[in-house]
């Protein structure tokens, strides 16, 4: 059996524009075949019937040949966490799906998700600031599935979903943005609070309900019946506009007045980050946002995004033990965690 | 007490967990109870959107007796029922949505803002949807011809939106001679 490898997924890389604000792009249409019982519903007989349709449609066709194929029920536990932490599958898929499974491309930019909460759901996710890109990679794949397989589709109320929060255009599309200076001044409450009057969200990435961890937060759309994919994302792309401007304004305002405490919080951190025996995945976080924060200020210069992004993702707890080839609880995981990250540093200087 | 996860240390930590009224206890040592902490941690925090729209579905159904004629909606392709949608909060099929429509479309309005799909159109349904749309455009352009009295520019609309309906029904009789001869 092939077993999965922390890899690197394309929307690490550091490219796309805004990337001192924006991590990545993440656009995902949820789609549903006509005459067939939504997965929350339907049985494992028809769960396994839907994967089959799915999987003999993508069989042998050129388009799909760089997709890897991962189902669930052959993944370990934390095999799909670390997918999840990569943010290219759902926690839903990975935890409560009958039948699921992933359709991975190989530069992981795209992932199409079987029998999750609606039968399929494709997303593709890109770094920076690139919503429209992202919907585009969509699109092709949501074409390709459509040629061979009858969406569930009405009239008036457009791509019919398992959930009413998804009915229309089943269209989610979310930024991840690093907002560290919005949210020492606490400026960032203003904008979020104010999100949600013009059809949008805003969350923690990591961390629960509205708590913020290693200042990362998510901006998303909430409306998806009435406004067309193209509004849905030009909406987005006004509103972080403005949020990209206030968190350069309240950056240069702090550079302004601090930029010597900022410095050493950054060298701080890399020397934290370089030569801690145990660290907990929330001080990790927390440093690997003051050195993002020092390098994106020109402050501190040993670091990339790209190696940034890396570092985001294998302190997490799945990725950890992906990397450790084996489960790991807390503790252990703590002691491993800091080891990973210099080999990492270590690569990066090399 | 000890706690319930190593059975050795003593249990500091009460956890009371109340799901859709089913209330559970967890009681925890310091060191377990961190650990579940970080599990949950280590996830994105899952939405219960369900729970609100029951709590929508709810205040939009004050009147009791309406209520109940609504709960016994029932999907006739998944058996469905209403209300067990508004309980669970997702749909069970396509055929969920035609089914439950009267008390639907209130509700994708609270949700969305708007009811009617604006977006993209399954190859396969696009000929159709653009009549469709267009055949609401005229009708629409009609209604503003007639206040204006410009009857000339209106006999030309109504006739366009015969020439519309006639290519719809046209293609529904098609389709339903066409699922007759599978049958």
């Amino acid at each position: 059996m092939k077993q999965l490898e922390f890899s690197l997924s394309r929307w690490m890389d550091g490219g796309g524009p805004e990337t001192d604000i924006v991590i990545s792009s993440r656009v995902r249409a949820a789609r549903n075949l006509e005459g067939h019982t939504f997965p929350c519903l339907a049985s494992e007989e028809e769960t396994g019937d839907v994967l089959e349709k799915i999987n003999s449609t993508i069989a042998g066709k050129k388009d799909f040949s760089e997709f890897l194929y991962w189902p669930m029920g052959q993944l370990s536990e934390f095999e799909k966490q670390a997918l999840v932490e990569k943010h290219l599958i759902s926690l839903f898929l990975a935890r409560e799906s009958k039948n699921g499974a992933l359709l991975l491309r190989r530069d992981e930019a795209v992932s199409v998700m079987i029998n999750e909460e609606d039968h399929l759901r494709i997303q593709a996710i890109l770094p920076g600031l690139q919503l429209e890109e992202a919907w585009q990679e969509t699109e092709v794949y949501d074409d390709l599935l459509e040629n061979d397989l009858e969406y569930a589709f009405h009239e008036n109320y457009g791509y019919l979903t398992a959930c009413p929060t998804n009915i229309g255009t089943g269209l989610r599309a979310s930024v991840m943005l690093h907002l560290p200076a919005l949210i020492v001044t606490r400026q960032i409450n203003r904008y979020l609070g104010a999100l949600s009057q013009i059809g949008l969200t805003a969350r923690g990435v990591y961390g629960e309900g509205t708590e913020i961890i290693g200042n990362l937060v998510q901006v998303s759309n909430q409306v998806t019946l009435g406004q067309s994919e193209e509004e849905i994302i030009s909406n987005l792309y006004s509103v972080i506009g403005q949020v990209i401007e206030q968190e350069q304004n309240a950056r240069q305002a702090l550079l302004d007045k601090k930029r010597a405490d900022l410095a050493d919080k950054a060298w701080r951190a890399l020397g934290i980050l370089e030569h801690a025996q145990i660290m907990s995945s929330q001080e990790a976080m927390q440093l690997i946002s003051d050195l993002r924060l020092g390098h994106d200020l020109g402050l501190i210069k040993l670091v990339n995004h790209k190696l940034l992004n890396e570092l985001l993702v294998l302190i997490r707890p799945g990725c950890l033990q992906l990397l450790a080839g084996r489960e790991l609880n807390n503790s252990e995981r703590n002691i491993e965690r800091p080891v990973q990250v210099k080999e990492a540093l270590d690569r990066y200087k090399e | 007490m000890l706690c319930q996860e190593c059975r050795r240390k003593e249990a500091n930590i009460h956890i009371v967990k109340n799901i859709n009224g089913n209330q559970s206890e967890l009681n925890l040592c310091e060191h377990c109870a961190r650990k579940k902490e970080e599990l949950d941690f280590s996830f994105e925090p899952q939405f219960s959107l369900h729970k609100l729209f029951a709590s929508m579905l709810n205040q939009s159904l004050s009147d009791s007796r309406e209520a109940m004629q609504a709960d016994k909606m029932q999907c006739p392709s998944c058996n469905l029922t209403f209300s067990q949608f508004s309980q669970i909060g997702r749909l069970g099929c396509s055929s969920c949505v035609p089914a439950f429509e009267e008390k639907f479309k209130p509700l994708l309005r609270r949700i969305h803002g708007g009811s009617t799909h604006a977006g993209k159109v399954p190859v396969k349904a696009r000929k159709r949807v653009n009549i469709l749309r267009e055949l609401d455009q005229l009708k629409e352009d009609l209604k503003v011809k007639i206040q204006n009295e410009e009857f000339e520019k209106a006999a030309l609309l109504r006739d366009r939106i015969k020439a519309a309906e006639k290519e719809i029904y046209e293609k529904n009789d098609q389709n339903e001679a066409e699922k007759g001869d599978q049958q």
